[in-house]
């Protein structure tokens, strides 16, 4: 069986998936995921899908439980590179990927998750107890 | 329907006998046919053509439109009828063009007298019918052929998608909507998302005349779509009519963001963005 | 192996493993490609048959998968016919409702895939197990 290849740069994991994956592969990239997102400690997890021509159910719900899992691991996950073709097909079969953030390519999807723990780095911020005066 | 080993021979042996005069005569009648529209000398080289395929069909044998040996003739019709077709005549003063040799056969039919005279003029002209008939077949076509590029032109026109600041695309759509048409403008709308990087799109329907159910439906399986590639789109320029309708009709625009005009939905998105825009004096010596 | 394939014959697949529907996505979009199916419609048939090629599978206990390209004089277009001699669908109007699922899927297998396809027939019975006939027609 193959597998798909996961990269690490600098705090964010990126994925590309290049092949047509069969089911099996899918849900062995959605294990060797979890595991890497705890030994790396990263924030965010990129899946890059330019290479896929279609997405269908099985895959769409490998996604789905993919950005479940790595919100509880404190990993944003953000989809990128749907092809419009597929985008098209998904809304007609019904499937909306709720809860996944997606992006127009990598560099987007980075931007959305630098943004995501620049929020996130403020809110601790706030906590700190000078934020006090920060507040009219 | 073919011709006979021995009619054939004969029609080849009649039209290339009197070549200059066939051909000649036939022009003659197909030039009053058209009155001028083409020129003798554009029509006599067409007739040439058709001549010469004839009588190269005549020297392998039977004269068969439908056979392999025809190929040329039906080659050389299609062409006659492809131009005819593209330079707007009808179909009658396309095909009159190879029922005109009908009456030039009669004439050499009758002056070569015999006693094959009428049976050879009979198969002769059922030769030339299915000739005729093929021709306007591929005059339709063409025909067809040209309206279906129209109409896929026609499309194209309409739908521009058009880059109004760095990272904002717009579609203003004009006319009625329907599925083929709502179809091309959602592609040709993403794919411009992706093509120039923009997380935004504004769907402009200040010239849309009606939003029936099916036509919201096509607009918001776009912006379902747009979102999951990861872009979001506004919907500009609704109509107080349109409003109406849409309510009436109990369509769910949701979470979808509307604005009344096309540089409202700009002003929201470069807000979204940071940019901040001019705001409009207010008018007070009015 | 999709290189050279011959239009006018059927081609078939069987379907007994993930990596079978991985081959029938193919071998789909091969003839789907072939047939000059838009580049939507190519991606709409090939999910489709994705969906179903993995019910013949997971609910059939595998079978086959046959591409064929059809003509109805007017247009072109690719016909999928996906065979299975399971224990059949004893509910076909539960089982053709979104979010209906038996297997623990998203339940959009049957009701997403008839929306993606132009014409779509499906006969079952315990007896003979499932047979679901999808066209998709050049525009």
């Amino acid at each position: 069986m193959e597998r798909v290849p996961i990269l690490k740069i600098g705090d964010i994991l990126l994925v590309s998936i290049q092949l047509d994956m069969s089911d099996q592969t899918a849900v062995q990239l959605q294990e060797d995921l979890a595991e890497r997102i705890v030994a790396t400690g990263c924030h965010g997890v990129i899946i890059d899908i330019t290479a896929l021509d279609i997405v269908d159910s099985f895959v769409g719900r490998m996604l789905s439980t993919i950005a479940s899992i790595s919100k509880v691991l404190d990993a944003e996950t953000v989809v990128v590179g749907m092809r419009p073709a597929v985008a098209i097909t998904l809304v007609e079969l019904g499937l909306s990927l709720n809860g996944i953030r997606t992006a127009l390519n990598v560099e987007r999807g980075m931007e959305l998750i630098a943004a995501a723990h620049a929020e996130e780095l403020d809110y601790q911020l706030d906590d700190e107890p000078d934020a006090e005066t920060a507040t009219p | 329907m073919a011709l006979s080993t021995e009619e054939s021979g004969r029609l080849a042996a009649l039209l290339s006998e009197q070549d200059e005069r066939v051909t000649t005569r036939w022009t003659e009648i197909v030039t009053s046919s058209l009155r001028g529209r083409l020129s003798q000398a554009e029509l006599r080289r067409q007739v040439q053509d058709l001549h010469r395929a004839i009588v190269a069909t005549g020297d392998q044998g039977i004269i068969d439109l439908s056979a392999d040996s025809a190929a040329e003739l039906r080659a050389a019709l299609s062409e006659l009828s492809r131009g005819r077709a593209r330079q707007g005549f009808s179909a009658s003063e396309t095909t009159i063009s190879i029922f005109a040799l009908k009456d030039v056969l009669a004439e050499l039919v009758q002056e070569a007298g015999g006693p094959t005279a009428l049976p050879d003029y009979v198969a002769f002209s059922k030769l030339v019918d299915e000739m005729g008939l093929f021709t306007f077949e591929s005059f339709v076509r063409t025909r067809e052929s040209l309206i279906a590029d129209q109409a896929e032109q026609l499309l194209e026109l309409s739908t521009p998608v058009v880059k109004l600041w760095e990272g904002v695309v717009a579609v203003p759509l004009v006319g009625t909507l329907d599925s083929a048409r709502a179809q091309v403008v959602m592609e040709r709308l993403l794919q411009t998302l992706v093509d120039t990087s923009s997380p935004y799109a504004i769907i402009d329907i200040t010239g849309v005349p009606a939003v029936d159910t099916q036509v919201a439906q096509h607009i918001l399986k776009t912006v379902v779509a747009a979102r999951l590639m990861g872009a979001d789109c506004i919907i500009s320029g609704i109509r107080p009519q349109i409003a109406q309708t849409i309510v009436a009709l109990g369509i769910e625009f949701g979470d979808i963001a509307t604005k009344a005009s096309l540089a409202d939905a700009l002003r929201h998105v470069l807000r979204l963005n940071g940019v901040e825009t001019a705001r409009r004096q207010p008018r007070r010596d009015a | 192996m999709t290189a050279g394939i011959d239009l006018g014959q059927p081609q078939a697949q069987s379907v007994r493993s993930d990596e079978d529907v991985v081959r029938v996505r193919q071998l789909v979009r091969a003839v789907a490609v072939a047939s000059k199916l838009s580049l939507v419609d190519q991606t709409k048939l090939v999910t489709a048959a994705s969906e179903l090629a993995r019910n013949t599978l997971v609910y059939g206990g595998g079978g086959s998968v046959e591409v064929t390209v059809v003509d109805n004089g007017r247009r072109k277009g690719v016909q999928i016919v996906f065979a299975d001699s399971g224990p059949g669908i004893a509910d076909l109007d539960l089982a053709m409702t979104d979010g209906y699922t038996s297997g623990g899927g998203l339940g959009l297998g049957l009701s997403g895939s008839r929306r993606l396809v132009d014409e779509f027939q499906i006969e079952t019975s315990a007896e003979t197990g499932t047979r679901i006939t999808v066209t998709k027609w050049s525009r």
